[in-house]
C-alpha cells in the first residue's frame, strides 16, 4: 500500500506515521509535502497530528488552504480514502469534509493518556478487520478534542451510522469516565457520508510497535489495505 | 564615533559596579557609549559570565572517555556508541517565570531546545525539574497552574515529548519558584556543530523570528539581582514564545545541516544577538560586524541598543560558508523563516556594529568575554545551620496510627502522583518513549539501534536545606540511582544550580558546599558533568531559596530489552531490599509531613555502597533477575512499597512484608536511608541474586511476597490498595482545587 502522510508546518506526527507505515508495519509511507498540489500517486492520504500552522487560529483552520488540500479534496470526491488523526481530524472538520467541529476539552486543559476506543462500525475502509464492539487501546493528545455538532447534524450522524468509534472503558461501557474531553456521545471518530472519508482523534499511529507497549493502531492501517486490495480484486 | 560615552551614574544604572566600571573602560581603553555599555553589561552581568561561580565550579570533573563535548558550548555531548551521541543541557528560567508562569516556562522551554539543537541534535526528550512554594500561599496554584501550562503549551507545539520531571513544594519557594528545563537530542558523532566562528569573510546570517522589543535585559536585569516591590515591572523583561516558530527553526537547521554550509551556529538566547555574536567569535579568536539595518524586525524605530539586546526567541546566528549563503537561504525559505545575511567575519578580534552606516559599537571581545570579572566570593556558614541538623529521635514520638501516618504521606504534595501534571504533556510524539513518565526513570529508545536512553531530574532541597555537601551528593547519586533502577549505566551529569545571591558569604558557601559534593559523588560514580547553568539571586526582600542544585542524569541502556519498571508485576514474586536501613529520619518527608519539623542531618551516605548497591542493581536486571526495581526516597520504605503496588498501568497489587525490629519501627517504615532498592524476583532466582549481591558485598533482605489487594506491614499497616492509589493519585490535583 502506498499511502501519503501530508506535511503541513506545525505538523507533528508526520514522521511517526511514514515510521508505522514504512518501517513497523511493512507498508510504503510517502512524505507528501503542503506546498506540492502533487499527491505522487497515492491510494489513501493521512492528515497527521500536530499544531499545523500553529494552531493560533482555531485547530486545522488555515490547514485547509494549503496547496496540498485542494488536491486532497479532489481525492476525496473521487472516492479516494482519506484518513485524519487528531489535528488532521480538526482539518478534515474545518475543511467541511467530515460534520461536526472539535472544541477545547471539558477539562480546558491539553490530555494525554492512553484511552480505549469501543469498534461501532466495522464495515468501513478504516476498521474492516476489526469486529463491532471491539476494543483498541489507543493514545490521545490534544487541547481540542471535544467533539461537537448541532443537534440536527449530530441526529443526522448518529441516525446515519456514521460514528466509527466511541470512547468506552476497557469493557466496551461508554462512560462520562472514559470520555476524558467530553465529546458529545463520546464520539471518537466519525466518516463521511460516502464512508471514504474517516477522522479521529487518537492516535493509531503511536500504537503499532510492540515496543513501544501499545499495538493495537495497526489494525486500522491494515484494514485501509486490506480495504484497498479487495477493492483491487472486486 | 559620534555617540557621546557614559558615565558611572549610567554603568550603575545597568548593573555594573563602580569597580567594574573602571575595569570596563580599562579593558576597552575608553568610557563606552550607550550602546557599547548595553553589550557590555549584559555580557558581564551574572547570567552571562558566571563571575562569581566559574572559579568554583572548575573544580567539576568534566571529561571521560564518553565526553565529546564538555561546558562551555550551548549544550555537552556523551558517546553512546554505534557513532552516535547524546546531546544534553538543563537550564533555569527562574525569574521570567515567577513574574510571568506561562511565558516564563514556555520560553524555558524553547531556549533549552534550541541549546541542543544547534549542536546538530535531534530533540529526542523533554524533561523539567519544578519548584513552587506551599499551597498556603496565594500565588502557589496560579504560578503551578501557569507554569505547566506553559510547559505544555510550548512542548506539545513543537513536538517533542515531555516525558518526565520533578516537582516540588516547599515554603521555601514561595516567592522565587524554580523552572529547570532539560532537553535531549541526538546526533551523529561526527555531526555535531559548534559555535566557534572562523574563516575570516565568512557571511554572518541571521535566521528565524524576526527582532522585538521583548526580553530587553532578560539576562542582566531580571536575572542577575533579586526580586523586590518593584519586580511586577519587570514583565517587559520576559520574553514571548512561538513554538510553532521554533518547530519550523528545528527543521530548517536540522535539514540545513545535513548541506556543507555551516561553520558555526549559536541560538540567540539571553542577551540576544549581542552575547551570540561576541561568544561565537570570541571561540573563534576572531572578530564579527554586524549591519542592524539588516536584520529582519518586528516593528520599525526599534534603536540599535534595543535590538543588540532584544531577547525575542526563536532566533540563531550562523556564520556560514563563504559562497553558501544562497543554500542557507533556500533552506529557510522552504520552511517560511527568514534568513538575512548581516554582517561578516573580521580579522581584528572587534565586535563592530553598524546602524545607518554609522558605527555604533566597537568594542574588542577579549575583555567583554574571557576578560569578564572573575570573583572568589567570600563564604561563611550560615550561622544558624548547626541548630538546623540539632535533632533528638528521643523528641520524635511514634506515630500512634502507622496507616494514617502512611496515608498522610501518600497525599503529601511531595510524593503524591504526578500525573495531574504529567497528563498535560504529550509524551509519545516522536514514537520513542519505552517508560512514560511515573517510574524512577524515564527511558527513549535511540531509533536505528537496540539502545535506550533513560532519563531523570532530581534534587532534593530540604536535604541541601541541612547540608548542601551531603544534598548535593544525595542529587547526584539519587539521579543515577533512578537511571539504574530502568537497567541503565548513567554516563552523563548537566546541573542546574539554583541559589540565592552570591554576594552574601554564607550563600557562597552553601554554593561551594554543593559544589563539593557533586564533585565527590561525580568522582565516586565516574561520571563527567557535561553541561548546566547557574541561577543565582533567587531571593526576594532578602530571603534566599533553598540551595537546589539540580542533576539531571543520563543513562544508557544497550539492549532495549532489558529495562525495568518501578512497579511491582506477578503475584507470588518476593519483595527484596537491596542495600541497608539505618535508623535516621533527618530531613525525612515523614518529620515534615507528620510532624511539622525540617532538621536534623540528612541521611548518611557512603560513595563506595552506593556504588555497589548501583552496580548489583543493574546486573539484576541485564540478566534478568528482577522485575522491577524501585528507588527508595521521600517517604521512605513504606512509600516506595505503596508505589510499587499502585503506580504501575495495569491492576494494582498488593505486599505482605514483615518487620524489622531492629531499628525504631517509623524509622525503618519512613526513614530516608540511601544507596536501597526495592525490588521484586521471581522465587527462583533468589539464590542467583543473593550470590551477586555477596559479589557486591550488599545486604539483601526478602522483605515478604507480592500478593492480594492489601499492602501490610507486620502488625502496623494494613490498607487497601484500591485506597491507597486514590489518596496518592488525586491529591494533587485536589490541591490545585480541580475536581478529580
Amino acid at each position: 500500500m502506498r499511502c501519503g502522510v501530508v506535511s503541513f508546518p506545525g505538523s507533528l506526527d508526520d514522521a511517526d506515521t511514514v515510521h508505522a507505515l514504512s518501517d513497523v508495519l511493512g507498508f510504503d509511507g510517502v512524505q507528501l509535502w503542503h506546498k506540492d498540489p502533487d499527491l505522487h500517486g497515492v491510494e489513501c492520504v493521512i492528515l497527521p497530528g500536530g499544531f499545523s500552522y500553529g494552531d493560533y487560529l482555531r485547530s486545522g483552520a488555515l490547514a485547509r488552504f494549503a496547496p496540498v488540500m485542494d488536491s486532497v479534496i479532489e481525492f476525496a470526491a473521487g472516492g479516494g480514502l482519506v484518513m485524519g488523526l487528531c489535528n488532521g481530524f480538526q482539518i478534515l472538520c474545518e475543511a467541511g469534509l467530515l460534520p461536526g467541529a472539535l472544541v477545547r476539552n471539558r477539562s480546558m486543559t491539553f490530555v494525554c493518556d492512553t484511552v480505549h476506543v469501543r469498534i461501532e462500525r466495522s464495515d468501513t475502509p478504516f476498521t474492516n478487520l476489526c469486529e463491532t464492539g471491539d476494543r483498541l487501546e489507543l493514545p490521545i493528545k490534544h487541547g481540542e478534542g471535544c467533539y461537537v455538532a448541532d443537534e440536527e447534524s449530530l441526529r443526522r450522524i448518529e441516525d446515519s451510522g456514521r460514528v466509527v468509534v466511541r470512547y468506552s472503558d476497557a469493557s466496551g461501557e461508554t462512560t462520562e469516565a472514559a470520555n476524558l474531553n467530553g465529546s458529545l456521545n463520546s464520539i471518537a471518530g466519525v466518516v463521511n457520508e460516502a464512508g471514504n472519508v474517516f477522522g479521529m482523534m487518537p492516535h493509531a499511529e503511536h500504537a503499532c510497535e510492540d515496543l513501544l507497549g501499545l499495538e493495537d493502531g495497526a489494525i486500522i492501517f491494515r484494514s485501509i489495505e486490506a480495504w484497498l486490495r479487495r477493492d483491487l480484486r472486486s | 564615533m559620534s555617540l557621546p560615552p557614559v558615565d558611572e551614574k549610567v554603568a550603575l544604572e545597568h548593573g555594573l559596579t563602580a569597580g567594574e566600571f573602571t575595569e570596563l573602560c580599562r579593558g576597552i581603553g575608553r568610557a563606552p557609549n550607550l550602546v557599547e555599555l548595553g553589550v557590555a553589561s549584559v555580557m558581564w552581568s551574572e547570567h552571562c559570565s558566571y563571575k562569581s561561580s566559574r572559579a568554583v565550579l572548575k573544580d567539576l570533573p568534566n571529561d571521560g572517555p564518553r565526553v565529546l563535548q564538555g561546558p562551555g558550548e550551548n549544550a555537552g555531548a556523551v558517546s553512546i556508541g554505534d557513532g552516535l551521541a547524546a546531546v544534553f543541557k538543563i537550564e533555569s528560567h527562574n525569574h521570567p517565570s515567577y513574574i510571568e508562569p506561562y511565558q516564563g516556562a514556555a520560553t524555558g522551554v524553547g531556549g533549552i531546545l534550541r541549546d541542543v539543537f544547534t549542536m546538530g541534535a535531534r530533540p529526542i526528550a523533554n524533561l523539567n525539574s519544578l519548584r513552587f512554594g506551599t499551597f498556603d500561599h496565594p500565588r502557589t496554584r496560579y504560578l503551578v497552574s501557569g507554569v505547566v501550562a506553559g510547559v505544555g503549551g510550548y512542548g506539545n507545539c513543537v513536538g517533542v515529548p515531555t516525558v518526565g520531571g520533578e516537582i516540588y513544594f516547599d515554603r521555601g519557594y514561595n516567592e522565587n519558584i524554580l523552572v529547570n528545563a532539560f532537553t535531549l537530542g541526538v546526533v551523529r558523532a561526527d555531526g555535531i556543530f559548534r559555535a566557534e566562528a572562523s574563516g575570516v569573510g565568512n557571511p554572518v546570517l541571521y535566521v528565524g523570528s524576526k527582532t522585538g522589543r521583548d526580553g530587553i535585559h532578560g539576562a542582566s536585569l531580571l536575572a542577575s539581582s533579586e526580586f523586590d516591590d518593584e519586580t511586577e515591572e519587570k514583565r517587559p523583561t520576559v520574553q514571548v514564545g512561538d513554538p510553532f516558530t521554533e518547530k519550523l527553526l528545528i527543521e530548517a537547521c536540522l535539514e540545513l545541516m545535513e548541506k556543507d554550509a555551516i561553520v558555526a551556529i549559536q541560538d540567540m538566547g539571553a542577551a540576544g544577538l549581542t552575547s551570540s555574536s561576541v561568544e561565537m567569535a570570541d571561540r573563534g579568536h576572531v572578530g564579527i560586524r554586524i549591519d542592524l539595518d539588516l536584520v529582519p524586525k518586528r516593528e520599525a524605530r526599534l534603536t540599535p541598543y534595543e535590538i543588540l539586546l532584544s531577547e525575542s526567541q526563536e532566533r540563531m546566528l550562523i556564520v556560514a560558508r563563504a559562497g553558501a549563503e544562497q543554500e542557507v537561504r533556500d533552506v529557510f525559505e522552504k520552511w517560511d523563516l527568514d534568513a538575512a545575511l548581516i554582517g561578516e567575519v573580521t580579522d581584528d578580534c572587534h565586535l563592530r556594529v553598524l546602524a545607518e552606516g554609522e558605527e555604533v559599537v566597537d568594542l574588542p571581545i577579549e575583555p567583554l568575554a574571557n576578560g569578564a570579572p572573575v570573583y572568589e566570593r567570600h563564604f561563611a556558614q550560615p550561622t544558624n545551620q548547626q541548630e538546623l541538623q540539632r535533632l533528638s529521635l528521643a523528641d520524635v514520638p511514634p506515630p500512634g496510627d502507622y496507616n494514617r501516618a502512611l496515608s498522610q504521606l501518600l497525599a503529601a504534595p511531595n510524593v503524591a502522583s504526578r500525573e495531574w501534571v504529567y497528563g498535560q504533556y504529550d509524551q509519545f510524539v516522536g514514537g520513542n518513549t519505552l517508560v512514560r513518565p511515573g517510574s524512577d526513570a524515564a527511558v527513549v529508545r535511540v531509533k536505528g539501534t537496540d539502545k535506550a536512553l533513560a532519563l531523570s531530574v532530581d534534587c532534593n532541597s530540604r536535604y541541601c536545606q541541612l547540608d548542601p555537601y551531603v544534598g548535593a551528593m544525595t542529587a547526584v547519586v539519587e539521579s543515577a540511582r533512578n537511571v539504574v533502577c530502568s537497567g541503565a549505566e548513567p554516563i552523563g551529569v548537566s546541573d542546574c544550580l539554583n541559589f540565592g545571591n552570591p554576594e552574601k558569604p554564607e550563600i557562597m558557601w552553601q554554593f561551594r558546599e554543593a559544589i563539593r559534593g557533586i564533585r565527590d559523588a561525580c568522582g565516586a560514580l565516574g561520571l563527567p558533568v557535561v553541561s548546566g547553568n547557574v541561577s543565582f539571586y533567587n531571593e526576594t526582600d532578602g530571603r534566599a531559596i533553598p540551595p537546589t542544585p539540580t542533576i539531571a542524569m543520563v543513562g544508557l541502556i544497550n539492549d532495549v530489552r532489558k529495562r525495568c519498571t518501578q512497579w511491582f508485576r506477578q503475584e507470588g514474586d518476593l519483595v527484596v531490599l537491596l542495600g541497608r536501613t539505618r535508623e535516621e529520619l533527618g530531613g525525612s518527608e515523614y518529620l515534615a509531613t507528620v510532624h511539622g519539623m525540617v532538621r536534623g542531618t540528612p541521611p548518611w551516605i557512603d560513595l563506595a555502597v552506593e556504588k555497589a548497591v548501583q552496580a548489583l542493581c543493574l546486573e539484576s536486571i541485564r540478566e534478568d533477575l528482577i522485575r522491577s526495581a524501585h528507588d527508595i526516597s521521600e517517604g521512605g520504605l513504606a512509600v516506595a512499597l505503596a508505589e510499587c503496588c499502585i503506580s504501575g498501568p495495569g491492576e494494582l497489587l498488593g505486599a505482605e512484608v514483615e518487620l524489622e525490629a531492629s531499628i525504631r519501627p517509623d524509622a525503618w517504615l519512613f526513614g530516608e536511608s540511601q544507596s536501597r532498592i526495592l525490588v521484586s524476583v521471581r522465587s527462583r532466582q533468589l539464590t542467583r541474586l543473593r550470590d551477586l549481591a555477596a559479589d557486591h558485598d550488599v545486604p539483601v533482605t526478602v522483605l515478604g511476597t507480592v500478593r492480594g489487594a492489601r499492602l501490610r506491614v507486620g502488625r502496623l499497616v494494613d490498607a487497601d490498595v484500591r485506597e491507597l492509589e486514590s489518596i496518592w493519585s488525586g491529591s494533587l490535583a485536589q490541591h490545585m482545587g480541580i475536581e478529580a
